[in-house]
């Protein structure tokens, strides 16, 4: 017992089991590179406003179709627009849509999954309709939607949040059937606690693990998806400096001046690709069986 | 003579699970007075934590069925309590130990977090006293208060069974159900959590029902016992009555089967046979199949409890006679 405390005296800070997970992730390379591409590009979404060049709808004839140089990053568009600001102008968009629909999603899905896995009555029917939704591809889903509703960001996030919360649905649910079995939860129904108290206090924070893998793996899909219905006009409008819409816009120009449309592009795959390191490591850091 | 706090009148408890009904508990009657340990003895299989559970109200209602019988609790028949009334006697007036310590804890919260959870449903405490009568529980049970703050990672399985023990007794319920609370822990250290339990449950006068299948066990901390076989006591009594005065085969087979470190032995002794299955009990008495002694009346009836003197019950076609 006496050397128990001087280990624990050692060791002053409270070893959460967030902190245990924080070192695991650390440890992960890829996932921490990751990590600092997001923060590099939070940090300049967040404050693009001040620290880019030029304005990004300041049109400027006489420097037009310029390509990558000392006075334009990423060259310019037809309108003589510098790309860069629009790129990372354009980030705000994109970690908005991401981060919003990606949360909501998380937590209206969390929230069925949860119910449906507790009460046997709800299950079906909860997750007949996350079966629907799944079938339909998720393009086809959402430009079915926006169709309905109208093209505009707002109904664009609405799709998008529609396609993303079975996945949260049917995780949730698996997780909390297998945690609800467990013999602590068995424990607190013996101390007379509710079942209220059992979903928020016990089973939600051991189900969060698998629900912040696909949080980061289900922005990228957002992410992804926004550019796509931006693309074809279904999402954000022109002239917006979303980067989908910055890559349509460079597609009639795309033989002679590529960089109008590839930088945007070379853009978002950066921005996910930083996220599924970041989306693997944690998966493995998260991961009780290595423990 | 002490009063009765729990009395379980002709309990009888089935699963059904695909068709086939198991008979987990055939008619179970026992008393605990207060203040007094009741020692549960059985083999695995044999209805005990169906039992414990019962009496909790705690046996899952889709494939578990209580058929028939009352549990009193102070003169309240438990099983007609709604689930909030129930909830307000968990943990207050009856809590229980399980028997694995390694998974009985919440992984992501606090020991501390834990105990100060069952008292804060039953008391209007704020967190901090919560927090305060919390760590006075973890210095009853012989860990040091400022480990309030560690996980239950942190903590070896005895340590882990005290953290269970502190928050069964933080609300000094008057009946403690221990389920096999030292199974799972090694020789040494289930004489300390053992010695722990019975000081404690002294110390507040709580009455104990304790599982176990070791009868050395029961010999160290148990005033009443009752033996379980398949579902049903065959016999019940003080300590003392069954353990000089047996009158059960099956009782007489489980003390043969402990090892005696004096006797020259090549083999040790056992009850020949298994266990019935649940599903498929034996007609009459249902320790026949095994039974040294048994008569061909065993086979056709399954007989009642006969009190063969005050306090000392036993269901043996053998005692019916008298």
């Amino acid at each position: 017992m006496r050397d128990a405390t001087v280990v624990a005296a050692v060791r002053t800070r409270r070893e959460t089991p967030m902190r245990q997970i924080w070192r695991r992730l650390k440890r992960n390379k890829m996932a921490m590179s990751g990590l600092i591409i997001l923060i590099v590009l939070i940090l300049s979404a967040v404050s693009a406003p001040w620290i880019i060049p030029y304005d990004y709808a300041e049109q400027d004839y006489d420097a037009r179709l310029l390509f990558p140089d000392k006075e334009h990053w990423f060259g310019t568009d037809n309108f003589g627009r510098d790309i860069f600001s629009r790129v990372v102008y354009g980030s705000r968009y994109t970690l908005f849509i991401g981060v919003v629909c990606t949360s909501i999603a998380a937590l209206i899905g969390s929230l069925l999954g949860l119910l449906a896995a507790f009460y046997a009555k709800l299950d079906n029917v909860v997750m007949r309709t996350v079966d629907i939704l799944i079938g339909i591809p998720p393009m086809c889903l959402c430009v079915s939607i926006i169709a309905a509703l109208g093209s505009s960001v707002k109904n664009m996030m609405i799709a998008l949040c529609v396609t993303s919360v079975p996945a949260f649905a049917r995780i949730m649910r698996a997780q909390v059937l297998t945690v609800k079995e467990q013999e602590f939860i068995e424990a607190a129904r013996s101390i007379g606690a509710s079942d209220l108290r059992i979903m928020l206090k016990h089973i939600l924070p051991n189900s969060l693990a698998p629900i912040i893998v696909q949080f980061t793996l289900g922005m990228v899909t957002v992410i992804l998806m926004s550019a796509s219905l931006s693309f074809i006009g279904m999402g954000v409008q022109p002239p917006a400096p979303e980067w989908g819409l910055l890559i349509a816009t460079g597609r009639a120009y795309l033989r002679d001046y590529w960089h109008m449309s590839i930088l945007p592009g070379l853009a978002i795959v950066v921005t996910t690709f930083a996220l599924n390191l970041l989306g693997d490591g944690l998966r493995d850091a998260l991961d009780p069986r290595l423990k | 003579m002490d009063k009765e706090l729990l009395r379980i009148d002709d309990l009888v408890v089935r699963y059904v699970v695909d068709q086939e009904v198991v008979k987990a508990v055939n008619g179970v009657t026992l008393g605990i007075r207060e203040g007094r340990t009741l020692c549960l003895v059985g083999e695995t299989g044999a209805g005990k934590t169906t039992t414990a559970l019962s009496i909790m109200g705690l046996v899952p209602t889709p494939p578990g069925k209580i058929a028939q019988g009352r549990v009193l609790y102070r003169g309240e028949n438990l099983l007609e309590k709604s689930d909030r009334e129930m909830r307000r006697i968990r943990g207050r007036e009856i809590a229980m130990i399980f028997q694995d310590p390694m998974t009985s804890l919440n992984p992501v919260l606090t020991v501390g977090d834990q105990i100060a959870e069952v008292i804060q449903i039953h008391n209007k405490l704020s967190k901090k006293d919560a927090t305060v009568r919390a760590k006075q529980m973890l210095e009853l049970v012989g860990i040091p208060g400022d480990r309030y703050d560690e996980y239950p990672h942190q903590f070896s399985g005895g340590m882990k069974q005290r953290v269970m023990i502190a928050i069964a007794l933080a609300c000094k319920p008057r009946l403690l159900i221990a389920d096999e609370p030292t199974t799972a822990l090694d020789v040494t250290i289930q004489a300390q959590v053992l010695e722990l339990i019975k000081s404690l449950k002294d110390e507040l006068n709580t009455a104990m029902l304790l599982i176990t299948h070791d009868l050395g066990v029961v010999a160290e901390v148990g005033n009443d016992v009752a033996i379980m076989y398949a579902g049903e006591i065959v016999e019940s009594g003080t300590v003392e009555d069954v353990f000089e005065r047996m009158a059960h085969p099956y009782t007489r087979g489980l003390f043969s089967c402990v090892p005696d470190m004096d006797a020259e032995t090549d083999r040790l002794p056992t009850i020949p046979g298994l266990v019935p299955d649940p599903s498929n009990l034996p007609n009459g008495c249902k320790f026949h199949p095994r039974c040294p002694v048994k008569t061909s009346e065993c086979e056709q009836r399954n007989p009642g409890a006969v009190e063969l003197s005050a306090g000392h019950f036993v269901k043996c076609v053998r005692y019916q006679h008298r």
